[in-house]
């Protein structure tokens, strides 16, 4: 069966968003775990205010997927969301924390120490548990009559544990391109000395995830032996972290968030290139998730004059606080 | 009461929707009374409105703020706990809960930037355009929330296909006869309840004898919108109950805990439900009145709960208590707003602390009585989560486990309560500082970063301010 143009629509509009997300509020999640580990209080309220304008806003791109999830693939919503029922959970959580943390950290002297860890653990938390779901989605989502057929834990298991790690490196590898782009001094050059190691560590982890994937998702085994195309995606992927890595040495201050995000969005897409046409891997595909044409068409209404506005706010937004934000001074 | 995954999603669901709903509910009315301020400033000039203005501009962005938040779990819970009317019905909810979500991005992305950030940038007719598109936004977003709620209670314009429930007709889905009625009483109930928090700041300044010309303002202003939209509200309250009694019978049977069928019905006003007895014990009530109030007249037959197998039954005492305690607080709200108003025109409110302190007392009048009206709406609908069509205990992710549900009940409830906590502390504190400074532009604040409007702009967004104070 053919997906319809609105059943693509819809999917392209997942798609994108799940990528604008990653981006956006990767970097904001990587500067917040990386801000957990420097002492200096200068340095973390430079960081603080390196993604103060942004990080509330990207968290939009969540609920659009959300959403548009729910309305326009109800099944896969409902496979998803109760197949990943821990991590989501722990994902909401780090959110919430996290926005607490965030506001209340400028509020209470007292607490300072205490809000600030939580804004670093939350990061943390929701930065893994979303690489975690692609492991899980990657081992397999055991469905039986359209529903998630599994225990609560399944999706803990090495595989998803890797990848939870590669997740979070990857964000604070962007946070670390990010600190670099908008700041000046001493934060700059503490990015700087460790985004090489980062591009080291995600290039590890990212290996070890392909191997262990290998070997224990039969999905992704077949898939990449009937769609080998799919490694030049993460051949791209590699390229561009190393070039980042390059880039930092040389004193470069906007290549290495630019190469870091292009590297992330070829890797999500090598993965969904490799699920495609499947939404749930060997399970449910674009065409037979979606909803019926009347309820695509509905809200496809809404999403051609609501999301452009979106892109305009959220490009608005960043030309709005371009540049360099000044160091913070105590 | 066994402890099994339906009962404990069903409790959470309550429990995160229910603090979520208070936000917007106030939000909703503080859009519509800034707007209404702001228009008085306009006709005025009168600076008084612009200071009263600037203070629940604050409390407005933080509550928005705690909406926001509290709105991303909600995205989310009709998948983990709800798979199966995800399945069964998301093609005609998940569009409905879409728009509510672009709605609200929508307002954030445009409207909402400019009545927090763009005051000395645009002119002020373009600022209280932009306050009544964030009203009109509001009200627009609880449309699509009414809207799928209101399927959910009276299924229309829907076919079934294969088992799963799909849309027939958006038109009929989105402005039935039910939606036309409940969609008003959800807005005026948010009107009401900003009216009455409105109304108990001013009474409270009054009370200490500080900001007293901002307090006058608020409370003349509060009562008086109270005073108008209360008959107005009770008009659609009675309109609401009719769709009840029509299409569903077995829910107002259980919010006048009626057990047997009478001809005419009495109208119970106090009395403790015994579910196991089925019977009430204890109880006031007054011949006749039940007949009328369920068909307006004094002989007409009403059906009792027993006219309904027991497993078609919904729970009768939450409500029959929540329809009760609805009814007695738009009676409070009736008598405070009615009886201010009186003392203000004969002069002698400001001098009436006891009555003062009546008000000041009311303030959460309008949050309990919008709490119990949808406790009344969603317990009453039990068992059905889509009525008629999909019972709510084969609506819940059938892999879920008593102890998955009891562990994300655990950690929602700890999480809210030390948001809502903060939170509600934070409005607290603003509400107590009163209006002493303006709103201003604060650095790295955006429209989709609302909290950060709460603190003065020398407090809110650190390093850069901290500095310099």
């Amino acid at each position: 069966m053919e997906p319809s143009n609105l059943a693509l629509f819809w999917a392209a509009v997942i798609a994108v968003a799940i990528l604008v997300y990653a981006v956006l509020d990767g970097f904001d999640l990587g500067v917040g775990m990386l801000f957990g580990t420097t002492r200096y209080a200068a340095q973390r309220a430079t960081m603080m205010d390196a993604i103060a304008p942004y990080w509330d806003g990207n968290e939009t791109w969540l609920v659009v997927i959300g959403a548009s999830l729910y309305a326009a693939f109800p099944d896969v919503y409902a496979i998803l969301l109760a197949a990943l029922y821990v991590p989501v959970l722990l994902m909401l959580l780090g959110l919430i924390f996290r926005g607490i943390a965030f506001e209340f950290r400028f509020r209470s002297e007292g607490m300072r120490r205490f809000w600030e860890s939580g804004f670093c653990v939350g990061s943390f938390v929701v930065a893994f548990v979303q690489g975690a779901a692609i492991g899980a989605i990657l081992k397999g989502i055991p469905v039986v009559d359209g529903q998630f057929a599994g225990g609560a834990w399944d999706w803990l298991h090495p595989l998803s544990i890797l990848t939870g790690l590669g997740l979070v490196l990857a964000y604070a590898l962007l946070g670390a391109g990010w600190l670099m782009l908008k700041t000046e001094g001493e934060v700059r050059e503490w990015a700087a000395v460790r985004l090489p190691w980062l591009v080291a560590a995600v290039l590890l982890v990212a290996g070890l995830s392909l191997v262990v994937a290998l070997n224990d998702s039969a999905f992704t085994q077949h898939s990449l032996q009937e769609k080998p195309w799919c490694y030049a995606f993460a051949a791209i992927a590699v390229i561009a972290v190393v070039g980042a890595a390059y880039t930092a040495r040389r004193q470069r201050d906007r290549l290495p968030f630019a190469l870091t995000a292009f590297a992330l969005i070829a890797g999500l897409l090598s993965l969904g290139a490799m699920c495609w046409p499947y939404l749930v891997p060997e399970a449910i595909t674009v065409a037979n998730a979606a909803a019926p044409e009347a309820s695509l068409e509905f809200l496809f209404y809404g999403a051609i004059v609501v999301l452009p506005v979106i892109a305009v706010y959220t490009v608005g937004v960043y030309r709005v606080f371009r540049g360099k934000i000044r160091p913070a001074r105590d | 009461m066994v402890l099994d995954p339906v009962l404990l999603s069903r409790v959470q669901f309550a429990f995160v929707i229910s603090f979520h709903i208070i936000f917007p509910a106030f939000t909703i009315g503080l859009a519509a009374w800034l707007a209404t301020i702001e228009g008085m400033r306009l006709l005025t000039g009168k600076a008084v409105y612009r200071r009263v203005f600037d203070f629940w501009l604050r409390i407005f962005a933080l509550s928005f703020g705690m909406g926001v938040v509290t709105g991303i779990v909600m995205a989310f819970q009709f998948g983990t706990n709800w798979g199966v009317l995800a399945q069964k019905s998301g093609s005609i909810q998940g569009p409905l809960l879409g728009y509510e979500a672009f709605t609200a991005f929508l307002l954030e992305a445009t409207f909402f930037g400019v009545m927090l950030l763009g005051r000395d940038r645009v002119s002020p007719r373009q600022y209280f355009l932009a306050c009544c598109m964030v009203s009109l936004g509001t009200m627009f977003s609880s449309f699509w929330i009414m809207a799928n709620n209101s399927w959910m209670q009276v299924p229309v314009g829907h076919a079934i296909v294969d088992g799963v429930i799909i849309p027939a007709s958006w038109l009929e889905i989105t402005t039935g006869p039910v939606m036309r009625v409940r969609w008003p009483h959800m807005v005026l109930a948010a009107f009401l309840t900003s009216g009455m928090s409105v109304s108990a700041v001013g009474a409270w300044y009054l009370r200490r004898g500080v900001h007293l010309e901002e307090a006058r303002v608020m409370l003349k202003w509060g009562l008086g919108l109270v005073a108008v939209l209360i008959p107005v509200q009770l008009a659609f309250g009675s309109l609401t109950g009719s769709y009840v009694v029509k299409h569903q019978p077995a829910k107002f049977a259980a919010m006048e805990a009626r057990w047997k069928s009478q001809q005419p019905a009495s109208e119970i006003l106090f009395a403790i439900p015994d579910t196991q007895e089925e019977k009430n014990d204890l109880t006031v009530e007054v011949p006749k009145l039940g007949s009328f109030v369920a068909s307006g007249n004094l002989t007409s037959r009403e059906v009792g709960l027993e006219e309904f197998p027991p497993e078609d039954r919904p729970p009768v005492a939450i409500p029959f208590y929540c329809f009760r305690i609805m009814i007695g607080m738009g009676m409070l709200m009736l008598a405070i707003s009615w009886g201010g108003l009186f003392l203000l025109w004969r002069g002698r409110l400001e001098s009436s602390r006891w009555f003062l302190r009546a008000i000041v007392l009311a303030f959460p009048s309008g949050f309990i009585a919008t709490l119990c009206g949808w406790f009344l709406a969603e317990v009453g609908r039990q068992p059905w989560v889509v009525y008629g069509l999909l019972r709510t205990r084969d609506a819940v992710t059938p892999s879920l486990t008593t102890n998955d549900v009891l562990l994300s009940l655990t950690c929602y409830f700890l999480a809210y309560a030390v948001f809502i906590s903060f939170g509600v502390y934070y409005i607290f504190k603003l509400l107590r500082d009163g209006p002493t400074s303006e709103a201003k532009a604060i650095p790295n604040a955006t429209a989709s970063r609302p909290l950060a409007f709460a603190d003065r702009a020398d407090t809110a967004t650190g390093s850069q301010a901290r500095t310099t104070s």
